[in-house]
């Protein structure tokens, strides 16, 4: 009996030897690989910037992967066909018809507010594009680089309408359903307290719960970013029972970001983002875009890439801003598309600066 | 001499001991491996490891705690409240899903049809549906499709059932509370003391002790008379206006579905490790102690139960860790614990690893404290039958 019980502890103990000895080889190799690819991007950098950057690792993976919610109408939303539709898998449709003259390349990720910057820095997704708000710490502690921005929002509050509730002094002592891991959570903080009024927070991580246990009466109020709540709003059971307060929380930027640190695919997101707004500048869209394509403004020629090298440089086709319109059209036509349209939103801030919004993009020159 | 004869590599004592180093050095060059590659990932994206970030202020508030917290307040703090609220659940639940554990699981040895078959349909439903989905059952199924709070439901006059979660009497904090909880200690003390003494009576003797019964029956009474006059309980009180329930003890009903939830899934793994221990005592156990003439429930108090103890503690130390760590499903129903709060500040400052590391930490020190005490208590039972 003894010997049978030290013979199975001898041979357990080799096996975990083994076991351990293939674990660090297999890490190891791992490690010096990387090391010795990070080592020459440092040597190499200044002749080619793009040589580990993920803008190849995606043009050569002929797809792109998007981080975006999935469950938010009029952002990113699964509607009854499977198909991913919104303002944000727009902008990753973009990306793909780009880089790929495809809008459809593109594998979504559906992620939460707490994994999304996860997500992100350990590259599983090369994207993110999930009504996100630019603010300096995320910019800087948390690692990320925030694309221009392509919807300007703000935090709302949402009642029933029966509840006679028409300001954030009456939701004294009431109880506020808030998503946790948003910088929703910590305005809805900030405002109560410069208002010295008691409330009592219910967090939820999941968006489904969340708006759920709200219709459940769990909470009297609901808060998080107004065209948010519009959206969610729209596929309640009774949307018309429901209605937004005036006030206006806060600013929410919300854009695409990608990680820290590889310029070339920041520089591309960034631009392929501006694409979208000069078009619409411009006055290119989908319906007109041949009629542009002879056209004599060398502007709008170096903009389609019929002059100059703006994509080339950049590691894009030329005609990297032809095919977006091409594929996805100008941010005009994505906005009546996603948000207009389904929820009759105006415009507002999300206007471009000639009509007296704050969408503006830099020239492409 | 002879040891310098037989060659190193068959040498047993060198290969056992070489065996142990080289299996502690890889062990260390794992860690070494795989912290490295950590460091480097993190320095590659500029991110710094540090515990600094923990003074800084909160900047956002949390609904369910049992000490005081503004959004003012360090992150340290919002940890230390996330810490009491999972302690919270963790306790109240080991306690209600052992209670309810061995109710049932003496229920399945019952001689009664009716009362086996519900508990064996109790225990086959729990064990085998995923807890995760219990809890979302019991929350939006359940809790919250109770009557809104403006009209409750209320049991026996002072039980308030709401959307909004449970109130139920509580005793006032004043002086006449602490007297008489003091008072109803004392009792149960003593009560122990004399139960103790009865058993050796019976065992010893054989007789009945009847005296002791009185004794015991009488302290039962005080005790019970402390309770409901001397502790000032305080009833809820609808509030219509506001909306609100105020006054006794109110869980919300995060905590309430998370504490019936996690108690009713322990509360069958433990039903089944009842069962079997009870059923691990040798027939002839039983059979012995009837024939010596002793009364069913005396068999279970005196042979049976002290001997299936033994069997049953270290199974359930296993329950009792499971049931801690599945606390930390509270994020799913929107509960605040330890593990809800971290996340909640791993997304505001992006010290992911910090954080995980802390919490890691925090539910280990838990359980190896549940550890500690469930190996005493395995430790006293086995002492005293052998």
């Amino acid at each position: 009996m003894y010997d049978k019980v030290w013979l199975i502890r001898k041979w357990s103990s080799g096996l975990l030897a083994i076991l351990m000895l293939i674990f660090v080889s297999a890490c190891g190799g791992q490690q010096s690989e990387t090391t010795s690819t990070t080592g020459s991007t440092d040597t190499t950098k200044s002749q080619d910037t793009t040589k580990t950057s993920r803008l190849n690792t995606v043009k050569k993976r002929g797809k792109l992967i998007c981080g975006v919610s999935g469950k938010l109408p009029g952002f990113s939303f699964v509607n009854e066909k499977g198909e991913y539709l919104g303002l944000d898998v727009e902008l990753c449709r973009a990306v793909a018809a780009a880089l790929f003259d495809d809008p459809n390349q593109v594998e979504y990720r559906n992620l939460d507010a707490a994994q999304r910057f996860t997500a992100v820095q350990t590259g599983e997704v090369d994207l993110l594009s999930r009504n996100t708000t630019w603010t300096i710490s995320r910019d800087t502690s948390v690692g990320m680089e925030f694309a221009p921005t392509i919807f300007y929002d703000g935090q709302g509050m949402m009642v029933p309408s029966d509840s006679g509730i028409e300001n954030l002094e009456q939701l004294q002592g009431k109880t506020i359903c808030v998503k946790s891991g948003t910088t929703t959570e910590q305005n809805l903080a900030d405002q109560m307290s410069k208002r010295k009024i008691d409330y009592n927070p219910v967090v939820f991580g999941d968006d489904d719960t969340l708006y759920n246990s709200y219709v459940q009466g769990r909470c009297e109020a609901i808060t998080a970013d107004r065209t948010q709540l519009v959206g969610r709003r729209a596929i309640l059971p009774e949307p018309d029972k429901h209605s937004l307060l005036e006030i206006v929380m806060s600013k929410e930027p919300l854009g695409p970001l990608v990680a820290n640190g590889d310029s070339a695919w920041f520089d591309a997101v960034k631009w392929i983002t501006y694409a979208l707004i000069q078009a619409e500048e411009f006055g290119i869209d989908s319906s007109n875009l041949e009629t542009f394509i002879d056209s004599s403004d060398p502007n709008i020629q170096r903009f389609l890439g019929t002059e100059g090298s703006l994509g080339e440089t950049m590691g894009l086709p030329n005609d990297f801003a032809a095919r977006i319109v091409k594929h996805v059209g100008n941010y005009g036509e994505i906005y009546e598309r996603n948000i207009a349209v389904p929820f009759d939103l105006e415009r507002g801030l999300n206007q471009l600066w000639t009509e007296g919004g704050l969408l503006y993009s830099p020239p492409f020159r | 001499m002879t040891e310098a004869k037989i060659p190193l590599w068959r040498n047993q004592r060198v290969i056992r001991y070489t065996i142990q180093v080289v299996v502690i050095l890889l062990l260390i060059a794992v860690v070494i491996v795989l912290g490295n590659n950590l460091v480097n990932n993190f320095q590659q994206k500029n991110i710094r490891l540090g515990f600094d970030f923990l003074s800084r202020k909160a900047s956002f508030d949390i609904g369910d705690k049992v000490i005081d917290f503004r959004r003012s307040d360090p992150y340290i703090k919002a940890i230390l409240v996330g810490l009491l609220n999972s302690l919270r659940v963790m306790v109240v639940g080991i306690v209600l899903a052992t209670f309810i554990g061995i109710t049932v699981g003496i229920g399945r040895l019952s001689d009664n049809w009716l009362v086996r078959q519900i508990t064996t349909v109790y225990v086959e439903i729990f064990r085998n549906t995923p807890l995760l989905l219990q809890l979302f059952f019991w929350y939006s199924a359940v809790f919250l499709n109770l009557p809104r709070v403006d009209n409750p439901m209320v049991l026996l006059g002072s039980v308030y059932l709401s959307n909004r979660g449970i109130n139920i009497p509580w005793p006032g904090g004043t002086t006449s509370t602490w007297f008489a909880l003091g008072f109803i200690c004392l009792s149960v003390i003593l009560a122990i003391i004399i139960w103790r003494k009865q058993i050796e009576t019976i065992e010893q003797q054989g007789s009945s002790a009847r005296i002791l019964q009185v004794v015991l029956l009488g302290i039962a009474i005080a005790a019970t008379c402390a309770l409901v006059w001397g502790l000032d309980w305080r009833q809820p009180q609808l509030d219509r206006e506001a909306s609100n329930i105020l006054g006794g003890l109110s869980f919300s009903p995060e905590l309430a579905t998370l504490l019936i939830g996690l108690s009713v899934y322990t509360a069958a793994y433990i039903a089944e490790v009842v069962r079997t221990g009870i059923q691990s005592v040798s027939k002839g156990q039983w059979e012995a102690a009837r024939a010596l003439g002793l009364k069913s429930s005396l068999v279970m108090q005196l042979v049976i139960f002290p001997q299936a103890l033994q069997v049953m503690i270290p199974p359930l130390t296993s329950e009792y860790l499971n049931l801690a760590k599945n606390s930390s499903l509270a994020i799913a129903i929107g509960y605040s614990d330890i593990y809800s709060v971290s996340n909640t500040i791993f997304n505001n400052t992006g010290r992911s690893v910090e954080m995980l590391l802390i919490v890691i930490v925090i539910y280990l020190i838990i359980n190896l404290i549940i550890s500690l005490l469930m190996n005493w208590l395995n430790a006293r039972v086995q002492l005293e039958e052998r």
